[in-house]
């Protein structure tokens, strides 16, 4: 894992002393075109996610008597295997698999970041044992994992999201540590322990700013990995269950429409791919403009 | 260390001794005991899968109609009326011998063993991550290793974006979408997008769809089907495989032949005026071989993954789906089993990548 590269300053000859304002003024003007695409996207599924009850045309769960209908004036990409709209279905899809998948990733992030931090910071045997644990967990392959956790704890949305920020907490607990450790060899923290800072105060103000950035872009790779195991999950059928719609499940429900030649099973797949190219697009482009050296994965 | 060294010294003779021990099998070694250690603890994690199981799960499978007597029966059955330390070594026992215990599916007089179901699946699992292994990896570290020489040029960007994107998308989008071009073959000329279509647009779209051979989009195998027709039929979702596979596994040898790239003896040879193509070949390339081992180990792990979800799509009869149709019906011997074949195979695989790094990179016997 390489991580905390020492972070290389690009700007010219004369360095004037930036707020922060500015600076991300300085980097979005300089931001390639797939970045602006991404933010765009995000921020689209965003709005939809939001406002799902004002855009929709119909209720999440009304069914028509009509299942499998064509796309038509009345329903834009006609109907599921129910006779539900499945635009509508598509629109509360983003609130739902999203909203889901944000809180798990914040989840595990607080999780992960805090103990890696504090295992960081401390050192000796919580690490020790925090750490092997974390071995251990990820010798494992996470869906896998999954699967044999919601065979025994059934699947509902609690287990679910408890489940994955569990498994997925292991990886920021192993990034945050490692870029904390650099950190907390520097000598301002040795000076702010010496004035007699505690240790909340030192993690806040001293370390946590010096290692965000990584921090920031792993949130949204975690966000894309956690986003596609939870519709993976629910393509698989143990994942997010109905009646709630559910990009991953709608997939399944109506892919025995793929053996007609009917695009509609793809649109929610399409969803899912087209919201992680634009996250990828984005923090591509942050690990880029922060750090220069990690951009290569 | 020095007092170490002392020591050692003090001894003499068996200092004489310990010197000629190898010292790369010594690394092999150690690692061979922590993957052994690793696969141990994972093993009662899965077994204590069962001892979580909520205290009426045997109600809860029998139904209400069941009497104590069943209940009690199948507790025993399970184990749960035996201390948890006597059930783990029993089990463990016997999973070394391949007794894997019955699935929760089998009725009196008529017992399914685990073992029974799992064995065909396995192999037809193996046969498809096989074949999908002789394909990716020589492709994937071609691209990777032409991205790297030719970098920050089209061709690198072209493949960057593809790559990408490919692994934004789920497996299953990947997978509907090869399907769904294969059906379109038929289909396409009837669809109301054809007949929108200018004329010379559509025949020349359906005869470049035309072209795609026709691969059977379900896998229906058996244990009768002659090798060839195996291949041919696991051919969509071995393809499904090659593409999510090579797309990380390019990326990932990109970057590490980049990495070595940078070194100073790169620079070096650069120097002494060599061609791009000797400098990756004879001097990046030996030194890239641990990286480049990690990187197909790491693949070839995240193909276990991608093999549950792109085997219910097709259909395919291999250990993915049944681990998911146990995870649905519950039958917790089943699931523990497979997770086990997933959880033994996804170790060796990272086992046997640490240990020919360690064999072919001399600085990594000597960790700092």
């Amino acid at each position: 894992m390489t991580s905390a590269e020492p972070v290389i300053q690009t700007t010219g000859a004369p360095r004037v002393k930036r707020t922060r304002r500015s600076r991300m003024r300085i980097a979005l003007k300089k931001a390639p075109l797939s970045a602006w695409f991404g933010m765009g996207v995000t921020l689209c599924y965003i709005l939809v996610a939001l406002f799902a009850p004002l855009i929709a045309p119909y209720r999440e769960t009304q069914v028509f008597s009509e299942a499998f209908a064509p796309w038509s004036h009345e329903f834009m990409f006609g109907t599921d295997q129910l006779g539900r709209d499945m635009l509508t279905r598509l629109i509360y899809g983003a609130r739902n698999t999203i909203g889901i998948a944000f809180a798990t990733t914040t989840i595990s992030f607080t999780a992960g970041v805090t103990l890696g931090l504090l295992a960081a910071m401390y050192r000796g045997w919580p690490d020790q044992l925090l750490s092997r644990a974390v071995d251990v967990l990820m010798s494992i392959p996470s869906l896998i994992f999954a699967l044999m956790l919601l065979s025994i704890f059934g699947s509902s949305i609690t287990s679910l999201v408890l489940i994955i920020a569990l498994l997925d907490s292991t990886r920021m607990f192993r990034l945050a540590r490692a870029v904390g450790l650099n950190v907390v060899v520097m000598d301002f923290v040795e000076v702010a322990q010496l004035r007699g800072e505690g240790p909340a105060w030192i993690l806040r103000r001293e370390i946590l700013p010096n290692i965000l950035p990584p921090l920031i872009a792993e949130f949204g790779l975690r966000f894309c990995f956690v986003f596609l195991t939870i519709a993976a999950l629910s393509f698989l059928g143990v994942g997010i269950q109905p009646p709630s719609a559910d990009w991953g499940s709608m997939v399944r429900e109506n892919a025995t429409l793929i053996t007609y030649g009917d695009v509609t099973p793809l649109l929610p797949a399409g969803a899912i791919a087209l919201l992680t190219v634009a996250v990828n697009f984005v923090v591509d482009w942050v690990l880029h403009s922060t750090s220069g050296l990690r951009d290569e994965k | 260390m020095l007092a170490k060294r002392a020591a050692r010294a003090a001894d003499g003779a068996p200092l004489g001794i310990r010197m000629r021990v190898n010292p790369v099998a010594k690394t092999v070694l150690q690692r061979l005991g922590l993957g052994l250690v690793t696969l141990f603890i994972v093993s009662i994690i899965i077994f204590s899968a069962i001892a979580m199981l909520p205290g009426d799960f045997a109600k809860a499978t029998l139904g209400q109609s069941a009497t104590p007597e069943t209940v009690a029966a199948l507790q025993h059955e399970i184990g749960l009326d035996r201390p948890p330390i006597q059930r783990y070594f029993s089990w463990i026992g016997k999973m070394a011998q391949g007794d894997f215990g019955s699935s929760f599916a089998s009725r009196t007089g008529y017992r399914r063993t685990v073992a029974e179901i799992i064995a065909p699946r396995l192999y037809n699992t193996m046969f498809l991550a096989v074949m999908t292994a002789l394909v990716a990896v020589p492709l994937a570290l071609g691209l990777g290793i032409l991205a790297a020489l030719y970098r920050n040029s089209w061709f690198d960007r072209l493949v960057n974006t593809v790559t990408l994107t490919t692994i934004s998308f789920p497996e299953f989008f990947v997978a509907y979408i090869l399907a769904f071009l294969i059906i379109s073959r038929d289909t396409f000329a009837g669809t109301q997008f054809a007949q929108s279509l200018p004329v010379w647009l559509a025949v020349s779209i359906n005869w470049t769809l035309n072209v795609v051979p026709k691969f059977p989009t379900l896998a229906n195998i058996s244990d009768q089907t002659p090798f060839w027709e195996h291949v041919w039929r696991a051919a969509l979702p071995s393809i499904t495989l090659t593409l999510v596979i090579v797309a990380h596994m390019m990326r990932m040898t990109r970057a590490a032949i980049i990495n070595m790239l940078s070194s100073p003896y790169i620079d070096m040879a650069r120097l002494k005026g060599m061609r791009p193509m000797v400098i990756v070949l004879r001097h990046a390339l030996p030194n890239a071989w641990a990286p480049i081992v990690t990187v197909v180990a790491f693949n070839l792990a995240y193909l276990i993954v991608g093999v549950v979800v792109v085997e219910v799509v097709f259909v395919y009869p291999g250990v993915g789906q049944l681990m998911v149709d146990a995870v649905k019906s519950r039958d917790v011997p089943v699931v523990q089993a497979c997770a086990l074949v997933f959880a033994a195979t996804y170790i060796l695989l990272n086992l046997i990548a640490d240990i020919i790094s360690i064999a072919t990179n001399p600085r990594l016997l000597h960790p700092r």
